[in-house]
């Protein structure tokens, strides 16, 4: 096993004996539980109103875990001074870095995949239940299409961790939150940079919006939520395509963050 | 070959956030640590101590000079499969045991899960916490975390071991445990560097000593070379002394302070022989407790050394 791989599975270890991680876990489960019961509120709509809920449940807890503990992941190690030990040992800065990285992934596809699994249980309910509402709805409730969806949510919560990474290796957490949070938000928004032009005259500004929009991560191709809920096609090749994007994104984030953490001080 | 060695060693580190100014926290340490030394690094509090080992460590990187561990520069990590270190109080993962901790770091050495395991039973075993090692480490308190501490500095039985302030946080016995260990560790070979302001200990265990103050190496050398070994005089106690032996003791220059119910310490000069005074003052009535030459003790060397060195250190001199 490599250093970066043992670096991760006690990342994963330390961080699956935190309570706060079951908490948010079984929060976002009792959520999607929950729709169910609110789908009733809302004639013919509810097994929309169920994925929908379903899938931003994944998206938005999935988004807490990676923030909240990527941000203290390394800052942790650095103010508790637990790195001290760790470093005196036969592991390269980039490999403690890159296993810290690897192991919160590692906690983020698995807290992900207990929300699909109770996700898809309550879709399997809903199936058996046979709602006649249900059957009015052109997209059976146990859809596989759901999964793309899901696996562009896993690698923008990879982004976001590796953000998240990136910012605490010289950042206070607070701070790290808010810059992660912020990117995640202006990401978010990113194709209105693109369409800047339209509504400004300023060739300054123009340029900046331009330049922004090809600096800042899109998180907005990653979401693909409404289209799977609404049954519209996903092509393999955009998932792909954008998959491709945001691992390219993650190399670039993580290589700046093992390069400043480096060259760091451990006052 | 030594196995630590360090030329010109300076780290300055910025200080102030608005207008950062350069603060000198080690100022050309040059210092040689043969294989097999118990060697005590010593100082005060703010002296440079825990810099030092944080860059032979390259926990921090220096401003200017070089060290080396074993003969190759302190960025190597191959030396690091070398070496142990515990650094000044110590602190883990909250979550893992310390057994789970030891297995983890034995892993990182390349050790099987299985080897590893055997080393966690055996080193938790000899720092007195084998019992607890699958308690969760933040149930530990400070002294049982630094036994964890050297536990895991010995996990990959370095050939050399750097402690900072390894006695911080434990009680009498567990100082004693500690003494031992290091003195176990002496017997096998083991290059021990340790940092301490805790001069008993270093009296006790160490064969060479630094004494760093203000950022500069002050001293160094074999305690047989810096410490005065020669009786300075003796002191004797004694019991039951009445007037006619504090007369005979007095006479003879010898400076008597009470002690209470009759007991006294006497100040005897070098120039006076302690065995007839001894004598002189047994046959007038006086009962005689003890008996001990003054020879000069690291304290004694470390409070001149500490206090003889320049004074003048802050802001880093161009």
């Amino acid at each position: 096993m490599t250093t970066i791989a043992r670096v991760a599975l006690s990342v994963f270890r330390e961080s699956v004996r935190d309570r706060i991680l079951y908490s948010i876990v079984v929060f976002a489960v009792l959520l999607m539980a929950a729709s169910y019961l609110l789908g009733q509120l809302t004639a013919g709509q509810d097994l929309k109103i169920i994925k929908d809920l379903g899938l931003a449940s994944i998206a938005t807890f999935g988004l807490f875990i990676a923030v909240f503990i990527g941000i203290g992941l390394v800052w942790k190690e650095v103010e508790k001074r637990s790195i001290y030990s760790l470093l005196s040992k036969p592991v390269r800065r980039s490999e403690f870095v890159l296993g810290k990285y690897c192991g919160l992934v590692l906690t983020l596809v698995v807290n992900v995949a207990v929300m699909t699994i109770a996700f898809y249980g309550v879709m399997a309910f809903l199936d058996w239940r046979m709602d006649p509402l249900v059957g009015e709805w052109p997209v059976p409730p146990i859809d596989p299409h759901m999964l793309k969806a899901i696996a562009l949510i896993v690698v923008e919560l990879m982004l976001v961790t590796a953000i998240a990474l990136f910012f605490s290796t010289f950042s206070s957490p607070f701070l790290s939150a808010g810059l992660t949070i912020g990117l995640w938000v202006i990401g978010h928004f990113n194709t209105d940079l693109r369409n800047f032009e339209a509504v400004v005259d300023s060739p300054a500004a123009i340029w900046l919006a331009r330049v922004l929009y090809y600096v800042l991560p899109n998180f907005a191709a990653f979401d693909v939520k409404a289209q799977v809920v609404h049954g519209q096609p996903v092509a393999m090749s955009y998932v792909g395509l954008v998959a491709l994007y945001g691992f390219a994104y993650i190399s670039l984030v993580l290589t700046a963050a093992v390069v400043i953490f480096s060259r760091r001080d451990f006052k | 070959m030594d196995a630590i060695r360090t030329e010109g060693l300076t780290k300055h580190f910025a200080v102030g956030f608005w207008r950062p100014r350069p603060y000198l926290a080690l100022d050309s340490l040059t210092l040689h640590v043969a294989a097999g030394d118990v060697f005590g690094f010593l100082g005060p509090n703010g002296a440079g101590k825990t810099t030092t080992l944080k860059l032979l460590m390259q926990l921090i990187y220096p401003t200017s000079g070089t060290a080396e561990i074993l003969g190759r520069p302190v960025g190597d990590v191959q030396v690091r499969r070398r070496i142990g270190y515990l650094p000044e109080n110590p602190y883990f993962y909250d979550y893992l045991t310390a057994e789970e901790l030891l297995v983890y770091f034995g892993g990182l050495f390349g050790y099987s899960s299985t080897d590893s395991r055997q080393r966690a039973a055996r080193l938790l075993d000899e720092v007195g916490i084998g019992a607890e090692r699958r308690l969760q480490l933040r149930k530990f308190s400070k002294g049982m975390l630094q036994r964890v501490g050297i536990a895991q500095a010995l996990v990959n039985d370095p050939e050399v071991v750097f402690l900072d302030e390894p006695m911080s946080g434990l009680d009498p016995l567990g100082r004693r445990d500690i003494r031992q260990l290091i003195l176990r560790l002496r017997e096998r070979g083991c290059t021990v560097f340790f940092s301490s302001h805790v001069l008993s200990d270093a009296q006790a265990l160490c064969n060479r000593v630094a004494v760093l103050a203000g950022g500069r190496l002050a001293a160094s050398g074999a305690l047989s070379e810096i410490l005065d070994v020669h009786a300075r005089g003796w002191e004797l106690v004694i019991a039951r002394a009445s007037d006619a032996v504090l007369a005979r003791a007095t006479a003879a220059g010898v400076k008597a302070t009470p002690l209470g119910d009759g007991r006294y310490t006497l100040d005897v000069p070098v120039d006076v022989a302690p065995e007839q005074l001894l004598t002189a003052l047994v046959e007038a009535g006086a009962q005689p407790v003890s008996l001990s030459p003054v020879q000069e003790t690291l304290e004694d060397f470390f409070v001149r050394q500490v206090g003889a060195a320049p004074k003048d250190r802050g802001l880093a001199r161009d």
